[in-house]
């Protein structure tokens, strides 16, 4: 076999291009990343239904057999408040039925002293005291705690007031009243339970802001992939160090 | 006075002068307003001939008598005709005629001669600081009174927001400790009929049942007549349809005001709020205060003095004596922290064009940002 000077050229160059090996994981499965977005689309259609709702749209002129501006908007956000706790439900299975990844949501590893360890070190490297962030197949400590908090106990906080709040109008002995309605007398009245379920969007609102930011963030400053991992499962690793 | 032989309450509506005419006509409507079946209107009336009088005494604690003015405007039945006659109002101190120790007799004689047998219904509550003393009835606190009267009792009814809730004398800061009486008696059924003041037609129509069928009504979970408090002013107000097509008053006297467009976005708690109002309406029926084009109010809900304006309906929340709104804190949060985020992405952006060049890494970092 003779090997031509063109061959020889194209070996050099394969040899000039800087190897670095990336190891990549895969951690999330397609039903969870599937509910991830239908969670992310009926989470921002609840948010801007129910700002409507408390803060209803300028007044149309007309008969009021013309418009149904106000029904459409709650229409909306029972449809979604539907999908949210329905997928809800779904992620609850999933965490049995999907891979070790997908408990994270409802297991907080709070008794581990590492745990708290390896969130103080995320906090400093958002903090800028790390010059390195370390890796993780799975959520980053503070962000596991952020979404246990906010997604589960949050998402549980939400369902609970708003579903007490939609059987006031199913009506005494509907079945949201028997699960749900026993929340009102609990809070307060009725009035209480739709500040709790106001300030409960707001909460939900901040979060998705620092949600974003983060997850650009780290998938630009952090070792590993983030936005493309929601995508295609694959967590990718920068490099190859531990 | 009581006799050894009690009077039916048909008897004593004819000694009245009702007649027999005007006595079924009261049964029907009786029923029709409870929403029963024709045939229970015959029921009403043979229970009225054949049933012996319930004496019902009426205390009246940390109150303004508005529950009392209210009742006796009541029109079906009309009270100063049928339910002052039918229901035996042995005691109260409002409108009997006794006075004095007298008057106070009769509480002794009618909890001793029908022991667990009389109908207590309070109308105000009673506070509970300094020893009861900012509420004295003949001499004593009025707490003393509504434990002993309550003690051999069959039912309670609790009258109005005051004795449903506690209302606007256990408002924040509630210097009296005024307490609802549910708070206070823990072994008797209690059925509440909230407002300030309940409507009168709700207010006979709970005493009729009672008196009639000899039992407490269906009550919702905080104990309110299901008959009467089981759905919203919303839920059958005559302006809905303008909630459901979203046209609002936007401002006092404005032209939706004209239009008589929905009073949501001017604070209207009707969509909180569990009443008759907006079927059973008020004097007769002629009106009630959306008709009138103010919202409501939710004087029957629980602690309505301390939710905040009439006028706002996302009402301020008290976190450590600060009042905050929702939407104000809200909106804040909101801009603080896209400013945390705009100011922490620049100075990441900065950090890591820094760290490239080697000597200038180890830069002090600042507290820019610093939120996680």
């Amino acid at each position: 076999m003779s090997t031509t000077t063109e061959e020889l050229l194209r070996e050099k160059r394969r040899r000039d291009i800087p190897v670095r090996r990336r190891t990549a994981v895969y951690v999330y499965q397609a039903p969870l990343r599937i509910w991830h977005w239908v969670n992310a689309l009926s989470i921002t259609i609840l948010a801007i239904t129910g700002w409507l709702i408390a803060n209803p749209l300028p007044t149309m002129p007309g008969e009021a057999s013309d418009h149904f501006v106000m029904g459409y908007i709650r229409f909306f956000h029972f449809a979604a408040a539907y999908v949210f706790a329905a997928a809800f439900i779904f992620r609850l299975y999933w965490a049995f039925a999907g891979n070790s990844y997908a408990k994270q949501l409802f297991t907080l590893p709070f008794w581990r002293k590492g745990f708290w360890e390896e969130l103080w070190h995320e906090v400093r490297w958002y903090a800028f005291q790390e010059t390195e962030p370390r890796k993780y197949y799975g959520h980053n400590p503070l962000a596991h705690l952020f979404m246990v908090v906010i997604i589960t106990v949050g998402g549980i906080v939400m369902m609970v007031t708003g579903f007490a709040l939609y059987a006031e109008q199913t009506g005494l002995g509907s079945w949201q009243d028997q699960l749900f309605g026993w929340l009102i007398p609990l809070v307060g009245q009725s009035q209480d339970v739709r500040i709790w379920h106001h300030w409960g969007m707001w909460v939900i609102v901040v979060f998705v802001m620092l949600h974003v930011y983060t997850a650009i963030r780290e998938d630009v400053m952090s070792r590993q992939s983030l936005i493309s991992t929601m995508i295609s499962g694959w967590r990718m690793f920068k490099d190859d160090r531990p | 006075m009581p006799t050894s032989t009690p009077e039916t309450f048909y008897e004593v509506m004819r000694r009245q002068g009702i007649t027999r005419r005007s006595f079924v006509k009261f049964c029907s409507l009786t029923a029709t307003a409870l929403g029963l079946a024709p045939g229970f209107a015959g029921k009403i009336a043979h229970a009225m001939e054949t049933k012996p009088r319930t004496p019902v005494l009426w205390l009246h604690g940390l109150e303004c008598t508005c529950c009392s003015e209210s009742f006796i405007r009541s029109a079906h039945p009309l009270v100063s005709d049928v339910v002052l006659s039918m229901i035996s109002l042995d005691y109260d101190d409002l409108i009997m005629a006794s006075a004095g120790h007298q008057a106070e007799a009769i509480l002794e004689e009618i909890t001793h001669k029908y022991k667990g047998n009389y109908i207590l219904a309070v109308e105000g509550n009673p506070p509970l600081n300094q020893e009861g003393m900012s509420c004295i009835i003949g001499g004593r606190p009025f707490v003393d009174q509504l434990r002993e009267v309550a003690k051999d009792c069959k039912a309670i009814i609790s009258w109005g927001s005051c004795a449903s809730w506690g209302c606007v004398q256990a408002a924040r800061p509630n210097p009296t400790q005024a307490t609802p009486i549910h708070k206070v008696i823990h072994d008797k059924p209690i059925i509440k009929v909230p407002g300030c003041p309940p409507i009168a037609e709700v207010m006979t129509g709970v005493l009729t049942y009672m008196l009639t069928f000899e039992r407490i009504p269906e009550l919702d979970r905080q104990g309110r007549p299901t008959m009467f408090y089981g759905q919203r002013i919303h839920d059958k107000c005559y302006r809905r349809p303008h909630f459901d097509a979203g046209q609002f008053v936007e401002s006092w006297d404005d032209e939706a005001a004209r239009k008589g467009y929905c009073l949501y976005k001017v604070g209207c708690k009707g969509p909180t709020t569990y009443n008759a109002c907006s079927t059973v309406r008020w004097n007769n029926g002629v009106s009630f205060p959306i008709q009138s084009g103010h919202g409501c109010i939710g004087c029957s809900e629980d602690g309505f003095w301390d939710k905040g304006s009439f006028y706002q309906h996302t009402t301020d929340t008290h976190v450590f004596g600060i009042e905050a709104n929702a939407d104000k804190v809200g909106l804040g949060a909101v801009g603080a922290v896209g400013a945390a985020i705009g100011a922490h992405a620049a100075y990441s952006a900065i950090h890591k064009a820094r760290q490239k060049r080697p000597e200038t890494a180890d830069a002090a970092t600042d507290n820019a940002g610093e939120q996680a």
